[in-house]
């Protein structure tokens, strides 16, 4: 059996869940071949240097500029070996490993976070039961940021480079940069997030502030989306927003209603800071503070800047 | 010679005098009935226990139908609404109905109860070509699942170009320009038919429907069809009921700040 994973890159380096692929190719036994679908061939390098990749195929084509799902598809697919194909199952990663699965007629399994015995487990019903299946033949599969440790460096894998492209299907028309440079949650490894506890959208400013401590995201509730027209949809962590994995997830004045913790229960550690003790989100919090925001989070940020700095 | 789907020209006009007439987009939906969000779920003995649960349409398919007829009021055509599953989800298609979809499609036989998404997408493009559709919309994943594979895979299966995540959508004669969430930002993304969209939550609330529209989807008929899936490679095992988190710690009072911080950088090490 065969392992293929498409990699991610991001300014011209492979993303750091790469090594957690490789984690989850080696719990399906079998070799190890990493493609990574780039403007040129410097992304490989990184790839190489993970233990256990047999083969790096750096794919280079200008139609991986930005993404394009049908060009995407069509590229990689010429130049990966037949076996089960692994990527994150980050939007473009779900997106792209729908497009392979369906290209070569085999399954596809999104959000996996266990591999055991060749079977793969992944949430259903927003994280309320795990459904587990077996494979019979090559299956795509997306596995969930954070979920299996990353595979050591010391690598020497040997790179190809290819070069192939693909007809682009889609035009990007306009960019509308975002308002703020801050991490998007999806990408972020901390995030904090603002319920409508927060009591103004002015106030986000503090999460602001010890988000800048931590190198974190800013997230909301969708109560606080809904409320305030000055959060924007993209910040919603939830069942309607975005669903999250960071390590550390700090809930704020945030109740914990199951729409929300759809999006954040599996995140590593949680926090929670809110004033009502009865509230749900202390049920899942590894941490919880039962205090309000106002006395919390100006203690909060000066001891993260005096551990951090 | 003009072929006609559904009323609809397709592939464009062509006139002895040499103009092209605009043709009317064909626009299909996809839509799923999955258990309310907010149903309690749960695992009896391997399987999940779904009596009594109230059954809707996923939300991010609302905003799907959203788009579509929003795409019928700008451009005319006819929306017809897909679902695949078995006679309980005629109820989904005539919910699509009341908002305003046309036509209702569902797809079924028995031997289907099993399908994975290999089978489910070929199912699903058959259809969508059968219906010369330009255009289809579905939502960005299903509530159920939270899978996301269904739009790109049909997409793909048709060799159609497909844009997914899209949050709004602009449309114009031989296309659409979908706003869409990208690092950094948003942009602004061009394509043209034949294309799927799958839609995100965006600035357009889904409608709710009228009387008037739920009077018709009484009447409303299903069309019922069958087709060719091929055999799954994946079979589900069991279901279970996610391992408990330990309970964790709870301090009273924000004096204990600098002990949690001190937790999360000590035990957690995540700081």
């Amino acid at each position: 059996m065969s392992n293929v994973i498409i990699a991610e890159t991001k300014d011209g380096t492979i993303h750091p869940g790469t090594a957690e692929l490789v984690t989850a190719a080696g719990a399906l036994g079998g070799g190890i071949t990493i493609v990574v679908p780039a403007g040129d061939d410097s992304p490989a390098a990184a790839a190489a240097e993970i233990s256990g990749v047999e083969r790096v195929i750096a794919l280079v084509g200008d139609c991986f500029a930005t993404y394009d799902a049908s060009s995407w598809a069509s590229a990689i697919d010429s130049v990966s070996p037949a076996g089960n194909l692994l990527l994150s199952a980050s939007a473009d990663g779900k997106d792209l490993g729908a497009r392979l699965a369906a290209r070569r007629s085999i399954s596809v399994v999104q959000n996996v976070i266990a591999i055991e015995d060749g079977n793969v487990t992944y949430p259903i019903y927003s994280g309320k039961a795990h459904e587990t299946a077996a494979l019979s033949g090559d299956a795509v599969i997306t596995v969930r940021a954070n979920t299996f440790a990353p595979a050591p460096g010391g690598g020497q894998a040997d790179i190809g480079i290819v070069n192939q492209s693909a007809d682009v299907a889609t035009a990007v028309r306009e960019m509308l940069a975002k308002a703020s440079e801050r991490l998007d949650v999806a990408e972020a490894n901390i995030i904090i997030s603002g319920g409508r506890g927060m009591g103004s959208p002015d106030n986000f400013s503090q999460l602001e502030e010890i988000a800048d401590v931590l190198g974190a995201a800013v997230g909301a509730s969708r109560a606080a989306v809904d409320t305030w027209e000055e959060i924007p949809h993209s910040m919603q962590v939830g069942q309607t927003g975005k669903t999250v994995n960071p390590s550390l997830y700090i809930a704020v004045g945030i109740s914990g209603a199951i729409q929300h913790l759809a999006g954040m229960r599996t995140s590593k550690y949680i926090v929670a800071i809110n004033k009502d003790p009865e509230a749900p989100i202390f049920k899942h919090a590894d941490y919880g503070i039962v205090a309000t925001w106002e006395e919390v989070l100006p203690t909060l940020k000066s001891e993260l800047q005096s551990l951090l700095s | 010679m003009i072929m006609l789907k559904n009323g609809v020209p397709v592939g464009g006009l062509s006139h002895p005098l040499g103009w092209m007439v605009k043709t009317m987009p064909n626009i299909a939906v996809l839509v799923k009935r999955v258990p309310d969000t907010i149903a309690k779920i749960t695992v009896v003995d391997g399987s999940i226990d779904l009596s009594g649960v109230k059954w809707i349409i996923s939300p991010y398919d609302e905003y799907a139908i959203e788009s579509a007829l929003q795409h019928r009021e700008a451009n005319g055509g006819s929306v017809t609404a897909i679902t695949l599953g078995n006679a309980d989800c005629d109820k989904t298609l005539k919910d699509a109905k009341a908002l305003g979809c046309d036509e209702l499609v569902r797809l079924w036989q028995d031997g289907w109860e099993s399908l994975d998404s290999n089978g489910v997408q070929s199912i699903l493009a058959g259809a969508i070509s059968d219906l010369g559709s330009e255009i289809v919309y579905c939502g960005k994943a299903a509530a159920d699942t939270d899978a996301g594979s269904t739009g790109p895979g049909v997409a793909e299966k048709l060799g159609w170009a497909s844009i997914s995540n899209v949050v709004s959508v602009s449309f114009e004669d031989s296309g659409v320009e979908a706003l869409v969430p990208v690092a950094g930002g948003q942009a602004k993304v061009g394509i043209n038919f034949p294309c799927l969209l799958t839609i995100d939550k965006g600035p357009n609330e889904p409608r709710r429907p009228n009387v008037r529209g739920i009077m018709m989807a009484r009447k409303a008929e299903v069309n019922l069809k069958g087709g060719q899936a091929p055999a799954a490679t994946i079979s589900v095992i069991s279901k279970s009921t996610p391992p408990a988190k330990p309970p964790g710690k709870t301090y009273h009072g924000a004096e204990n700040v600098p002990a949690v911080v001190q937790a999360l950088r000590d035990e957690a090490n995540v700081i």
